[in-house]
C-alpha cells in the first residue's frame, strides 16, 4: 500500500519535471519510472490516479446510511427530523461530484469513468431509500379509532403470562405489587418479535 | 419498574409472543415484569390496535400503545404513538402513574 502511494506520488510529481525538460531541450536528469510495476494491472497503459474523492465519497455514503440505526435512533433531536444524517449524505455526495468531475474532465490523469457513475448511483440509491424508509414507513400505524378512551372502562383479557398461568385485567388489579395494594396497572402493548 | 411497583402500579407488557418467547426476552434483558401472551390477537384487537401484516412474515401484531387503568379498571392515561420511532418515554408513563397513585 505504502510502495504504491510512493509510486503514484513520484510519478505525480516528476511528470511536470519532464514537460518542463522537454520543452527546454533539456536531457532528463530524472530517472525515467518505466520500470516501477503499475499497479493499476496491465490494461492501464498510463499511470492514472486512483479518485480518492470517489471512494471517500461513498464509503461517507454508506456510513451516512448505515450510522442511523446505531447512532442516531438514540436522541430524538437526530431521529425525527435526521438532518446529521441528511449532513453526513451531503457531504458524501460532495465528495463523489468532485470525484466525478475529475474523472470525467481529467481522463488522462484520474481514473473513475466507470467506478465513479456506478457508486454515485449507489450512494444516491441509498439516499433515496433512507428518505423512503424514514418518512412513510415510520408512519404507517392504524388509526386505531376504536381503541378505549380515557375514563372508559379496561377492556378485559385473559392471557397467560410466562409460567403458564391465565392473567385477566381482574387478576392484575387485585393482587397486590409488592407490598402495596395495586393503585392501578400499566399495560404496555408492544410489538413483539424483539 | 421497582419505581412503579413503589406508587403501586403494576406493569404488564402484552404482545403477540408466546410465552417461551417473552421467557427468553424476559431472562435476556433482566425484565422482571409480568409479560402475557396474546398469540391470537384478541386482547390486542379489543383495545383496537391490531396492525395488520406489520410483523416478520405478514403476521398481525399490535401498534405500540400504553393504557394506564386504576383499581376500579377505569382507563386513566393513554399513550397512542403516531410514529413508530416515537415511544413514551419512562418519565412520561411514571409521571402518570405517580398522577393515579397519589389520589
Amino acid at each position: 500500500m505504502v510502495a504504491f502511494a510512493v509510486v503514484q506520488w513520484s510519478a505525480f510529481v516528476t511528470a511536470p519535471l519532464k514537460r518542463r525538460a522537454q520543452a527546454k531541450n533539456m536531457p532528463e536528469t530524472l530517472p525515467e519510472n518505466t520500470n516501477a510495476p503499475d499497479p493499476a494491472g496491465p490494461q492501464s497503459g498510463t499511470k492514472r490516479h486512483p479518485n480518492a474523492p470517489l471512494w471517500i465519497g461513498f464509503l461517507v455514503s454508506v456510513f451516512a446510511f448505515l450510522s442511523y440505526i446505531p447512532i442516531f435512533v438514540k436522541y430524538p433531536v437526530t431521529r425525527d427530523m435526521p438532518w446529521a444524517s441528511f449532513l453526513i449524505f451531503a457531504i458524501g455526495l460532495l465528495f463523489l461530484f468532485l470525484g466525478l468531475r475529475r474523472a470525467f474532465r481529467q481522463p488522462t490523469v484520474y481514473r473513475g469513468k466507470v467506478a465513479g457513475p456506478i457508486l454515485t448511483t449507489l450512494s444516491v440509491a441509498a439516499l433515496v431509500f433512507f428518505c423512503f424508509t424514514i418518512f412513510s414507513l415510520g408512519k404507517h400505524l392504524p388509526a386505531s379509532t376504536q381503541a378505549p378512551r380515557v375514563g372508559q372502562k379496561a377492556p378485559d383479557f385473559a392471557l397467560a403470562d410466562t409460567n403458564g398461568r391465565t392473567v385477566s385485567l381482574a387478576t392484575l388489579l387485585s393482587a397486590p405489587a409488592a407490598s402495596h395494594p395495586t393503585k392501578g396497572v400499566l399495560l404496555i402493548f408492544y410489538r413483539g418479535y424483539w | 419498574m421497582q419505581d412503579f411497583e413503589k406508587l403501586g402500579v403494576k406493569v404488564a407488557a402484552i404482545s403477540v409472543d408466546s410465552p417461551s418467547e417473552s421467557q427468553d426476552l424476559c431472562r435476556k434483558a433482566g425484565y422482571t415484569y409480568t409479560f402475557l401472551s396474546d398469540p391470537d390477537a384478541e386482547a390486542i384487537r379489543r383495545y383496537d390496535l391490531l396492525h395488520r401484516g406489520a410483523g416478520v412474515k405478514g403476521h398481525d401484531i399490535a401498534r405500540p400503545a400504553e393504557f394506564l387503568v386504576d383499581s376500579s379498571g377505569t382507563i386513566r392515561w393513554i399513550n397512542l404513538t403516531d410514529d413508530l420511532r416515537v415511544r413514551a418515554r419512562p418519565d412520561q408513563m411514571l409521571q402518570a402513574a405517580s398522577a393515579l397513585a397519589s389520589e
